[in-house]
């Protein structure tokens, strides 16, 4: 069994992710701790190896197509990674690829799976792992002694100022016959139309979840958006209704925004919408579950009925 | 032509609405007095098989292990327009890990034909967002997820898969392939009341034998604590009705110089 920890490069128009830099600062620790190699696994884009001075070795696929992100491309690369470096820790982040790659490479590697993990350690020689269950109602605390582990872990609450360090890890080329003949085939990628919002841009936000229960109803909350002057945004029921267009969204799979003030209403604080506000620099949430969530990261909190709270809002702020 | 055969593999899972008690041992949350629903991203991969069938002809099949009120959620998929409701039923307790569902439905799978597999992307219990990656992984058929489209073709689907930011991905994947649902086109269809009991008198579930049986926790994995996460740094809460609670936020906000008082 082999000591090394491989964390998987994620990267979107020639650019690493954030969580790419904090799992490989994670991983540069676990490495260490147990004398194993970090290994970068970086498919498409191999000029992006520079940036990965954290890691030891990146193991590498060069390949406009994988550029793209194949699931099965990916997966097959990164079982020849893991096989042939003697990994015993894969760290991918909790996004589509985690999803698609974390649970079927630990099928077919025969490791332990751990998903929405929010801290990782080293205990020795074995791994104590706390995961989000219940959509972050309840942590786990684990212990792992699996030989083999594939961890998901949740973006943007590790530094990821630690996994970015210059250095020269050697560049080891993956033999492109890993590829051998798929069966799917990349077609296209789509950036979204912005729609003239952006409301990463905003210096507030006010944001609708679930609890807005209808289309109509967002008048109230576009009333207080108004009078702030700001934009209405939400997280993913909304968005999935049809009630608002794709680039309000915010969250792992919309945007990650840092206003001056976030403004949330109905929204319950899904490990998925938390990624992609929790770092705003002040937040307040209007939600009737006293145990929502969504209190966990907020400054100030109420469980009035949002029905009731935007009017009065609305009045106060306007004008 | 034979049509294609879609399996949606649907679960229960505890409504969070409702407060999460833990067992006695503290080792699990206690079922007991949990409200259980259908997990609500099953439903966005029902409703996407069930516009494939409208569009080019399929025939549907919901499966599920017998869970707490696991006949009303497949009762309610027949009503909804699926052909066919199959209970795995013998298979453990009442509830199942991922890692085991994903074993043993695998292996149910094995003994079918089928053309696309569509789960939901994820469901809030242990193992979010595993099942369509190791379904996948143990049938050795390829997969997607997080998938926000599907256009079937022959002998092929091309899906789209969201990444992060709103930007997609699409890829032409061939079939038997496995997919977990993340949005279907349009929101889940409404299945009237009467047409769930007229599924229900038309008795159309099928009980079958589960191909095993529960084996435990995944080996190499060991459960220290479970808790709800600490309450250090929680919000400071507002006291007072609706007019009393948007004072004091519009008071927060001046405090930050965000509006004017």
């Amino acid at each position: 069994m082999g000591n090394d920890v491989v964390v998987v490069v994620e990267h979107d128009g020639g650019v690493v992710s954030d969580t790419t830099f904090e799992l490989l600062g994670k991983g540069r620790e676990l490495a260490d701790a147990w004398g194993g190699r970090l290994v970068a696994a970086l498919f498409g884009e191999p000029e992006l190896a520079g940036e990965l001075g954290a890691a030891d070795v990146v193991r590498f696929a060069a390949g406009a197509e994988l550029g793209g992100y194949c699931p099965e491309a990916w997966e097959a690369l990164l079982l020849n990674v893991v096989e042939s470096v003697g990994a015993r820790l894969v760290l991918i982040g909790t996004s589509t690829v985690g999803m698609d790659l974390g649970s079927s490479l630990a099928a077919r590697w025969h490791a332990a799976p751990l998903s929405y993990v929010v801290a990782l350690r080293a205990d020795g020689d074995q791994l104590l792992a706390t995961s989000q269950i219940y959509a972050g109602k309840l942590l786990a605390d684990l212990r792992v002694t699996a030989p083999r582990v594939v961890v998901t872990h949740i973006g943007g609450l590790l530094p990821s100022d630690a996994g970015r360090r210059a250095g020269s890890p050697a560049r080891e080329e993956i033999d492109p016959g890993v590829l051998g003949s798929l069966k799917s085939a990349f077609k296209e990628r789509r950036v979204p139309d912005g729609g003239g919002v952006d409301i990463t841009a905003a210096p507030m936000l006010v944001s609708v979840g679930r609890g807005i229960a209808g289309q109509d109803n967002l008048e109230l909350a576009q009333e207080v958006a108004d009078a702030l002057g700001v934009p209405l945004s939400a997280s993913r029921p909304v968005i999935d209704q049809g009630w608002l267009p794709k680039p309000h969204q915010v969250g792992k799979s919309g945007k990650k925004v840092k206003p001056k003030a976030y403004l949330a209403f109905g929204i319950s604080g899904a490990p998925e919408h938390l990624e992609g506000m929790r770092n705003s620099e002040l937040i307040i949430a209007c939600n009737t579950d006293p145990s929502a969530p969504i209190f966990d990261v907020a400054h100030y909190g109420t469980t009035v009925d949002l029905f009731d709270l935007l009017p009065e809002l609305a009045e106060r702020l306007g004008d | 032509m034979i049509a294609m055969r879609i399996v949606v593999p649907v679960k229960q899972v505890p409504d969070l609405v409702e407060e999460l008690e833990l067992n006695s041992e503290g080792s699990d949350i206690d079922r007991e007095f949990v409200k259980f629903v259908a997990n609500e991203w099953d439903e966005q991969a029902l409703e996407e098989a069930l516009l494939i069938k409208e569009a080019v002809g399929a025939q549907v099949s919901v499966v599920a292990f017998d869970e707490p009120d696991v006949d009303q959620t497949l009762y309610t998929a027949l009503a909804r327009g699926a052909d066919e409701a199959v209970k795995l039923t013998g298979a453990g307790d009442g509830w199942l890990s991922t890692a085991e569902r994903s074993r043993l439905l695998a292996q149910w799978l094995s003994g079918q034909s089928y053309d696309m597999v569509i789960t939901g992307v994820q469901a809030s219990d242990d193992l979010d967002g595993q099942l369509a990656g190791t379904l996948g992984g143990l049938l050795g058929v390829p997969h997607a997820s997080v998938v926000v489209g599907v256009e079937p073709g022959s002998g092929s689907v091309t899906v789209t898969q969201e990444l992060a930011g709103g930007t997609v991905v699409r890829t032409e994947i061939a079939t038997p392939c496995v997919l977990g649902m993340q949005t279907a086109r349009q929101a889940p269809r409404y299945a009237p009341i009467s047409r769930i009991r007229q599924a229900m008198s038309a008795g159309g579930l099928e009980s079958v034998e589960a191909p095993g049986e529960a084996t435990g926790p995944t080996d190499g994995i060991e459960l220290l604590r479970l808790y709800p996460p600490e309450k250090a740094g929680r919000a400071e809460m507002i006291s007072g009705d609706a007019p009393a609670v948007a004072e004091r936020i519009v008071e927060i906000l001046a405090s930050k110089g965000l509006v004017k008082l």
